[in-house]
């Protein structure tokens, strides 16, 4: 017997917005002075980075990164790294729960403003193999945050 | 039994698995370097053996434990008759090419291996291939050295006499590369291997699958190999060994079935090739190996291999077609079994395999357990398209015009 599933459209997971963020990421060098740094794999597919952040006091001054991987976990932490400057580490948190909600369907949160260009990464949800693609910046920087926390930065 | 004439259309009805539509395509399955899909001969073995023979083996003296000791028995014996054993007694079962060689690393490699010795691999192995002797060679402060590959994944065998030596107890190779297709010239190196007196074990999780293994002729100590790759179920697998290297190792795991007297200080084992199967085994994974050997030895290994070739060449034809296309691996249809690793332009692997998925169709991306390749070629990760006997020219037809939406998307 033929079976048959829903089929996720491809366009809305491979939108412009993150082509270009895959194809010219932001922040992705080597960050001077950086007072956290996570490393977090996806073993599955090889996808890659190293988080880096410059905290000053409470709030995350500088935000870089390197690695490689697909083109979802690269214009995540890319559109990530863009909206992490200057952010106090509460509303980083913040800001990763967010997406992680909107990753596991959330529609409220989808529509976030807070969320920036990362809104465009909404089709990932639909696409759940490609989801810890998607949350693998995030993954780093919440492991980032909790370090940061317990005071155990280098 | 006389093959009839090999025509992939018909054997494709055997595979219940090939009827389905995926998002709304009909599958093109060439993920079959990861696992085969099974046929219907199979999953009728597995279903009689539940149905009516299911009891442990080798315990009962009740008829239904007698019917489970048979049905287990005989796939044995039709397993080590497909590989050419010289007795049943050789074949020992596991749940897959990693549990054997990692039951050789350990039952033979901990008494053989001594500070100072040498293990030689290659850098071409899968990470089963790999990781169990750096396990025995950091355990016994030993060294591991490697063969080299040359710029098409083939290993480089020129200074193959000073990589064996003395010191080398062991080589571990594959017989087939599971991420590049690359078939190894594993004679050569057993002949030299033998020459320095090492122990040689061949990784056939693919060799088994896409060629004639005849293991007495292959003259290998130990070959390795899988069933759930071959139209067997998962978690069944080989450990084939010469008798009298597995006559003088110590057991791989204690329990039932390996012992013959258990007293309070210390056990006798078992006779082969039960002193390596502690516990119930997987008896229904053995009587559906032995109904896939079946299988496969119906159809032939001639024209499956036959098939596979002429596939496979129709690929890469049709492949190098594409702008941006690389692909991984040796040049000559020779040297090369039914396995494309590939990138497209700058559109990763993971992007390459979600866009054909969308198409119903099925290929791998990622380091296929072999970073060392991978690390070799400078890339993290490849997308890699595998034949086997069900798989059609349309398949490799639909992978063309799938490759050409990536590059729409990525272009």
């Amino acid at each position: 017997m033929p079976k048959t599933m829903e089929t996720p459209q491809l366009s809305s997971l491979y939108q412009q917005l993150i082509l270009e963020h895959y194809r010219n990421p932001r922040n992705k060098a080597e960050l001077d002075g950086k007072s956290v740094e996570i490393h977090m794999a996806n073993p599955v597919c090889g996808d890659e980075i190293r988080l880096q952040l410059r905290i000053e006091g409470n709030e995350i001054a500088e935000a870089k990164f390197v690695g490689q991987g697909c083109s979802i976990s690269q214009a995540s932490v890319s559109m990530m790294t863009t909206l992490l400057q200057g952010r106090s580490l509460d509303e980083a948190g913040t800001l990763a729960e967010r997406f992680t909600d909107m990753m596991h369907g959330d529609e409220d949160a989808a529509k976030d403003r807070t969320l920036g260009d990362l809104r465009a990464l909404q089709g990932v949800s639909k696409f759940p193999v490609r989801i810890k693609c998607a949350l693998l910046g995030f993954d780093a920087l919440q492991e980032a945050l909790k370090k940061e926390v317990s005071g155990e930065t280098n | 039994m006389m093959a009839t004439r090999f025509d992939p259309r018909v054997i494709r009805r055997d595979f219940p698995t090939l009827e389905q539509l995926i998002h709304g395509k009909p599958l093109a399955y060439l993920d079959n370097a990861a696992t085969s899909q099974k046929p219907q001969a199979v999953l009728d073995a597995l279903d009689a053996y539940y149905e009516h023979d299911n009891a442990n083996v080798h315990r009962g003296i009740h008829e239904l434990s007698r019917r489970a000791t048979i049905g287990y028995e005989e796939a044995r014996e039709k397993v080590g008759r497909w590989i050419n054993a010289k007795e049943s007694a050789e074949v020992i079962w596991t749940k897959g090419t990693t549990e054997s060689l990692n039951l050789v690393a350990m039952a033979w490699g901990l008494d053989h291996v001594a500070e100072g010795d040498e293990i030689l691999i290659s850098v071409l192995e899968h990470h089963s291939n790999i990781v169990p002797w750096q396990i025995l060679a950091r355990r016994r402060g030993a060294t591991l050295r490697y063969i080299e590959i040359d710029d098409e994944g083939r290993w480089i065998l020129e200074d193959l006499d000073t990589l064996l030596n003395e010191r080398t107890r062991m080589v571990a190779i594959s017989h087939v590369s599971n991420a590049l297709g690359t078939i190894n010239p594993v004679q050569r190196v057993i002949e030299a291997a033998h020459r320095v007196g090492a122990v040689v074990i061949v990784d056939g999780a693919q060799g088994a699958v896409h060629t004639k293994v005849d293991v007495q002729a292959l003259g290998a100590d130990f070959y390795a190999f899988s069933g759930h790759k071959m139209c067997a179920p998962t978690g069944t697998g080989v450990l084939w060994g010469k008798r009298e290297l597995l006559e003088e190792m110590s057991p791989y795991q204690g329990g039932g079935e390996m012992i013959n007297v258990v007293s309070r200080d210390e056990s006798t084992w078992a006779a082969l090739p039960h002193k390596f199967e502690a516990g119930t085994p997987n008896i229904a994974g053995a009587v559906g190996f032995g109904a896939a050997v079946d299988y496969l030895a119906d159809i032939g290994m001639d024209g499956i291999i036959a098939h596979e070739k002429a596939l496979l060449a129709y690929a890469l034809e049709r492949m190098a077609e594409i702008p941006g296309m690389n692909v991984y691996g040796p040049r000559s249809l020779e040297e090369r079994s039914a396995v494309i690793s590939f990138t497209l332009g700058d559109a990763h692997p993971h992007d390459i395999s979600t866009i054909l998925d969308t198409q119903g169709i099925a290929v791998r991306a990622g380091h296929h357990c072999a970073q060392l390749v991978m690390k070799h070629f400078g890339v993290s990760s490849t997308a890699r398209a595998s034949f086997y006997l069900y798989n059609i020219e349309e398949d490799v037809d639909r992978l063309v015009e799938g490759l050409g939406e990536v590059a729409r998307i990525f272009g």
